[in-house]
């Protein structure tokens, strides 16, 4: 408890992050308004009792929108860091056990080669050519995070590797793969899970930015991005449609950055020295 | 001398004054439209936004059209129609001059329709000039267009944008130097951005009383609220944003004209495609369509409701709405007997505007209530021309089609709504040849009535035609009878 209250950032990060995570889980069971149903003649209506946040130009409620809106970006959000870390991970365990390597070379320089690309604009480019879904913009965000993770898993398995007590395994008889599994990836987990907060959040944005330009999820599934873009003509009279679904990104990216430099803090040892 | 000087001073400073009073009213406009022309030859591309610039204002026809769609006399003073219908004799008006400054004869008619109904013309509307058997100049001021059949609409096609008299001398740069015989010359383009007319002092009839205008090519919804706001343009025609037209309506700086179009708004449905190919089934989906909701709920009010494709200010316009009145229940059980009692799912494929991309969420949402699933795709307008427009992969689709009076198209069986009946063929060929208004009209009501009966399409709303201009302006067209923006009676008041 007192490792947790060392850091300032990481209460507020995970309480955010419970209120949008909550509301995906709950908008799986129920929500105020089945958001696939439109109302026209109750569209645009300010806040009130009957809908807290307004309805949107369809008349639908806009808080059960955001709620499945929730669920959607964490949904890509979650899966997109998932196909990150999996693939990435191993990659960057296989590089650093190979160090200097032709596998190491290949493994990276391919990175680099995905990192030399803006990863929105790769993202776009998948989208544009196997068509605009919520399942195409998942593949297209997990594969930027691939590099992201494999750099990750490199850098700090090698500077493991140098240990004592990997030399000792090795002495036993176990081979690379084995050590790679069994000393490196438990201690370069709590890395990856900072790094899996950070990447979590710019997945969030990523979704929210391809729903905005029409490339992420498509209707009738609700999405952040697509209701501020949906909404940005009638910011001048309605600004409640886009106030809200841009409050929601805007708490859900705070909030998970929040969580990761709070997990940071606990997790660095170096950075922990350092405060005391 | 002294006294001259005086004079003179007293002159000038009246001068002055009269010039500053003059200053009030100003000459120039800039006009935004949605669209940017691709090229700038009205005779070789379907493009609308050609017209929306050059029609009348640089290019004009043997007839025109008018502000209510009226067919008016153009280049040509007048006519005669021989007794059999099949002979057409226009006399020219005499001193017109292109404005390069070559003078306009009948030779540049002969070589303008013959170019346009020649095998290898490019021109998007081929079957306007389909009846032409020949053309033939009687003397430089006369042209005598015979045709293989008498053809009712022959005057009215004679006025549309694909259809404007151009001249051999300057046909060759013509996608980037425009030379035509109107009030207005082409002066600049600047690609991405604006096109610049200005007045043509040469003009053979009543001048222009602005001496530039400017077109800026505005699409996104957003930018065009700003730059009418900010008073950046004048006048916004076609305005892209109906939920804004309130807020203008409400602010004295500027005026809302709300218009007709020729654009009939439809749900086009892929006709060969199983199962849409039943009839049963584009019945059940054209009950499942509750009209005022996607008025109401896509253009904010802005539209009249249309159950075929024909326009509501026509006066052959039968009103056949009843035909698919909303009635869901009757959708599901018409689903039922054609064998769809659990549904089915079809794609539904969108281009940019927002009546096709709100209207196709609310259309998703009504077509699920009844138990058809849609796969929604945002394409933009190349996609949707490659993919749906010429492809024809596609189950539905929204667009509005905004050429006047093209019935025609569903006589065309690899039109991409792939409607392919004979007797409407037949009927239509009939129409084509019926130069009787009253039999016209009775055709044309038959025709109406197939196509609403067999349930081609969805028909949705007539597109209405909503202009926002400075308080000022006026001459503006209020309605939109073919694409054009025609800027020769425009004006500001002081």
């Amino acid at each position: 408890m007192n490792l947790l209250l060392q850091s300032r950032t990481l209460i507020p990060g995970a309480i955010l992050t419970v209120i949008f995570a909550g509301a995906a889980i709950v908008s799986m069971f129920w929500v105020p308004y089945d958001t696939t149903v439109l109302d026209i003649a109750n569209k645009i209506k300010s806040p009130s009792f009957a809908h807290p946040f307004g309805t949107d130009q369809f008349g639908r409620d806009i808080l059960s929108m955001i709620m499945v809106g929730a669920r959607t970006s964490i949904a890509v959000a979650l899966v997109a860091v998932g196909i990150g870390m999996v693939a990435g991970v191993p990659l960057g365990l296989a590089a650093a056990a190979r160090k200097g390597g032709l596998l190491d070379e290949f493994i990276m320089r391919m990175n680099d080669l995905v990192f030399a690309f803006p990863s929105l604009l790769i993202a776009v480019m998948i989208t544009a050519v196997f068509g605009a879904s919520a399942l195409n913009a998942i593949i297209a965000i997990g594969i930027f995070n691939i590099p992201v993770f494999a750099r990750l898993t490199r850098g700090a398995a090698l500077s493991l590797w140098s240990r004592d007590y990997i030399m000792a395994a090795r002495v036993a008889g176990k081979g690379s793969a084995r050590i790679s599994l069994e000393h490196i990836l438990p201690n370069v987990s709590n890395l990856l899970i900072v790094q899996g907060t950070i990447q979590f959040s710019l997945g969030i944005l990523a979704e929210a930015g391809l729903s905005y330009v029409g490339l992420g999820a498509q209707p009738p599934l609700a999405s952040w991005g697509r209701m501020l873009a949906d909404s940005q003509t009638m910011i001048s009279f309605a600004p409640h449609l886009a106030l809200f679904p841009g409050l929601a990104i805007l708490l859900t990216v705070l909030g998970l950055n929040l969580l990761g430099d709070g997990l940071r803090d606990i997790f660095d040892p170096k950075l922990r020295r350092a405060r005391t | 001398m002294r006294l001259g000087k005086i004079g003179n001073g007293l002159f000038s400073v009246l001068a002055l004054v009269a010039s500053m009073g003059m200053a009030q009213a100003k000459s120039d406009i800039v006009v935004a439209l949605q669209l940017e022309p691709p090229h700038l030859d009205p005779t070789s591309a379907a493009a609308g936004a050609i017209d929306s610039v050059l029609y009348s204002n640089v290019f004009e026809g043997l007839t025109r059209f008018g502000p209510d769609g009226s067919v008016n006399p153009g280049l040509a003073e007048s006519w005669e129609i021989s007794a059999d219908g099949k002979t057409y004799t226009f006399h020219l008006r005499s001193g017109v001059k292109f404005h390069d400054g070559t003078d306009m004869t009948a030779e540049d008619v002969k070589f303008s329709l013959d170019r346009a109904r020649d095998d290898d013309s490019a021109n998007a509307q081929k079957a306007l000039f389909a009846g032409i058997e020949n053309v033939e100049v009687v003397d430089p001021q006369t042209v005598k267009v015979t045709l293989s059949a008498p053809a009712g609409n022959f005057l009215f096609n004679m006025a549309w944008g694909d259809a404007v008299i151009v001249a051999p001398e300057s046909i060759e740069n013509i996608k980037s130097n425009p030379v035509g015989t109107g009030a207005f010359k082409f002066s600049n383009w600047v690609q991405g951005d604006r096109i610049d007319l200005e007045k043509n002092t040469d003009y053979w009839g009543t001048p222009a009383k602005l001496d530039k205008a400017t077109f800026k090519f505005i699409s996104d919804p957003t930018a065009a609220f700003a730059s009418v706001m900010a008073e950046d343009v004048n006048a916004f025609v076609s305005f892209p944003a109906p939920e804004n037209l309130p807020q203008f309506d409400a602010d004295p700086r500027f005026q809302v004209l709300v218009g007709s179009t020729e654009g009939e708004t439809i749900l086009s449905t892929n006709n060969k495609l199983p199962p849409l190919d039943n009839l049963k089934v584009r019945k059940a989906i054209a009950h499942a369509i509750d009209r005022q909701a996607i008025i109401d709920g896509a253009m904010f009010g802005y539209g009249t409701p249309i159950g075929t494709h024909f326009a509501p200010h026509n006066p052959d316009y039968v009103d056949l709405t009843g035909n698919s009145a909303y009635d869901p229940e009757l959708s599901k059980e018409l689903l039922a007997e054609a064998g769809y009692a659990d549904g089915f799912t079809t794609t539904l494929k969108l281009p940019p505007p927002s009546y096709a991309r709100r209207g196709g969420e609310i259309i998703a949402a009504q077509l699920r209530a009844v138990g058809i699933e849609t796969e929604i795709s945002n394409l933009e307008w190349a996609q949707w021309l490659e993919q749906v427009f010429k492809g024809k992969d596609y189950g539905l689709t929204i667009v509005s089609h905004t050429e006047p009076m093209d019935i025609g198209i569903y006589a065309r069986p690899d039109y991409y709504f792939q409607y392919d009946k004979p007797e409407f063929q037949k009927l239509f060929e009939e129409l084509t040849v019926e130069s009787d208004t009253e039999k016209r009209s009775d055709l044309l009501k038959q025709a109406q009535t197939m196509i609403s009966e067999d349930y081609v399409n969805g028909y949705l709303f007539q597109l209405a035609f909503p202009t926002v201009a400075n308080a000022k302006i006026r001459g503006l067209w209020k309605d939109a009878p073919t694409q054009a923006t025609d800027l020769t009676a425009v004006y500001w008041e002081d």
